[in-house]
């Protein structure tokens, strides 16, 4: 029998790492994802993971261990939040060109200066092309099914991806709610044992890393894009096994009352939660609103997004990060530009805010869908507008 | 010999699953020197052979060294390293 439990979204991330058998966790601790590798390192001692806990001087060493871990086979997993990510930026590449089906959370946290502990998505949207398959969790729930659901997946020998699970610093990392945790044996029929096929082995040598002069690294990026791309056919048939198993369905674009919706909201992370209340109440009030979650961000879901959105006038796009001089939000200014040569489209709008920990309370979203709708209607030339931020 | 490939022929993350493959791959072709032996001065110590970081010396059949230039990389070290002075560093564009 599964069991009902209390748990914050770190601990929640730790106990499917936990569940999924890692072999190696190698980490080093910062704010909002310390409880992660806090936890980790716990089960480890007290022996209720048998596993390598190597503890690292800081993150860019500690996803350079968990390359090494992944190329002999083992399964990993690590975590880091906001700087943290930043430092390990170069590493990053290293992992997903390798082909290492490392697992990461990231407790998403705005980066300095100035000094923020809080939560936005500054820290992942730096990390856009990075060439892992990234997934953002709305709740602590979804923060321990993408973990097991990102074995399933990068470990797939048509992937070989490396995963990073989104979730926001303390709006899920230090909250605690009900998370409902599998049995061990449902969790061993979803996830596999990892069998990498290009382990590392004296007994049958091979070269990792070999370096790309002109005459071949093109190719080799094309390979690469290509894979990632192609890695969405086991992304979908991973959500579809775990819905199966767990009776949490999953997909790459969630759709909350769009049914007829004229304007639509578009979030990513834990604010979908607190957007549904404001669809709600617009929705009691007969406006035609409906909520996008954008949960596939990597790779991104171009299909499904431009089906989920087609019929609507608007789409508002709530972004939790300035794209400093760019065409506007990070996330606004990809979407719009995944349906400029769509012939069904709507008008896109940007909204930014929850800046480094900022709320945003319900009226906040009913305050975004409002403005976002009079922008549209308005024809704004604004590349986008804030909200909850003086001085407007 | 990697410009023949295409993206579809490489290994998953570009891994090569024949290891040792350098001897295939000409590596000399950035030399902007190369050394030459005076074997006048040359007493066949064999420390050019020693010291190579690229084993690109080789013995001769009459026991004297030369350098591998599909290999050689032009460091010098060997021309350094010789107490006779019997090797030279020559520019490649002279003859």
């Amino acid at each position: 029998m599964s069991k009902r439990v209390a748990l914050e979204a770190s601990f929640a991330a730790a106990e499917a790492a936990r569940m999924a058998d890692v072999d190696v966790v190698a980490a080093y601790p910062i704010t909002p994802q310390t409880h992660v590798p806090e936890r980790l390192a716990e089960m480890v001692a007290n022996g209720e993971l048998d596993a390598a806990y190597i503890p690292v001087e800081s993150e860019h060493s500690a996803l350079s261990a968990c390359l090494g871990s992944a190329a002999v086979g083992a399964r990993t997993f690590t975590a880091t939040a906001g700087q943290g990510l930043e430092l390990m930026h170069e590493v990053l590449f290293v992992a997903s060109s390798m082909r290492y089906p490392v697992v990461m959370t990231v407790c998403n946290r705005a980066l300095s200066a100035p000094l923020s502990v809080w939560g936005d998505h500054s820290d992942v949207m730096a990390t856009r092309d990075c060439g892992w398959i990234q997934v953002f969790a709305e709740n602590n729930q979804e923060a321990f099914d993408l973990v097991l659901w990102g074995f399933r997946v990068g470990e797939d020998p048509k992937v070989l991806f490396p995963v990073m699970v989104n979730f926001d610093g303390f709006t899920l990392s230090h909250v605690t709610e009900p998370v409902i945790l599998p049995e061990q044996s449902e969790v061993d029929r979803f996830l596999p044992k990892f069998q990498y096929p290009f382990a590392l082995n004296p007994d049958k040598p091979m070269s990792h890393g070999a370096f790309g002069p002109p005459d071949i690294y093109a190719e080799t990026k094309i390979a690469q894009e290509v894979a990632l791309r192609q890695s969405m056919e086991v992304i979908l048939q991973g959500w579809k096994e775990f819905g199966e198993i767990f009776g949490r369905y999953y997909s790459p674009v969630e759709l909350y009352r769009t049914e007829g919706a004229k304007t639509l909201l578009l979030t990513m992370g834990s604010f979908g939660e607190t957007a549904r209340i404001a669809v709600d109440r617009k929705r009691d009030n007969g406006e035609a609103v409906g909520l996008i979650s954008l949960r596939l961000f990597r790779p991104f879901p171009l299909d499904q997004f431009r089906q989920a959105v087609k019929d609507a006038e608007t789409l508002v796009v709530f972004d939790r990060c300035i794209s400093f001089g760019g065409p506007g939000g990070p996330v606004f200014s990809e979407v719009k530009s995944a349906l400029y040569d769509q012939e069904k489209k709507p008008r896109v709008v940007n909204l930014i805010g929850g800046l480094g920990g900022r709320d945003m309370p319900v009226k906040d979203f009913e305050y975004v869908i409002d403005r976002g709708r009079e922008m549209a209607s308005e024809g704004t030339t604004e590349i986008f507008e804030t909200v909850g931020i003086r001085g407007e | 010999m990697t410009d023949k490939l295409t993206w579809r022929d490489l290994e998953v993350g570009n891994i090569l699953l024949k290891p040792g493959n350098a001897s295939e791959r000409r590596t000399g072709d950035w030399r902007t020197e190369r050394p030459v032996v005076d074997r006048e001065k040359c007493n066949k110590c064999g420390l050019c052979w020693l010291y190579c970081p690229d084993a690109a010396i080789k013995v001769v059949d009459d026991g004297y060294y030369e350098p591998d230039l599909y290999y050689c990389k032009g460091c010098g070290i060997c021309a350094e390293m010789c107490p006779k002075g019997a090797i030279q560093m020559i520019e490649e564009e002279e003859k």
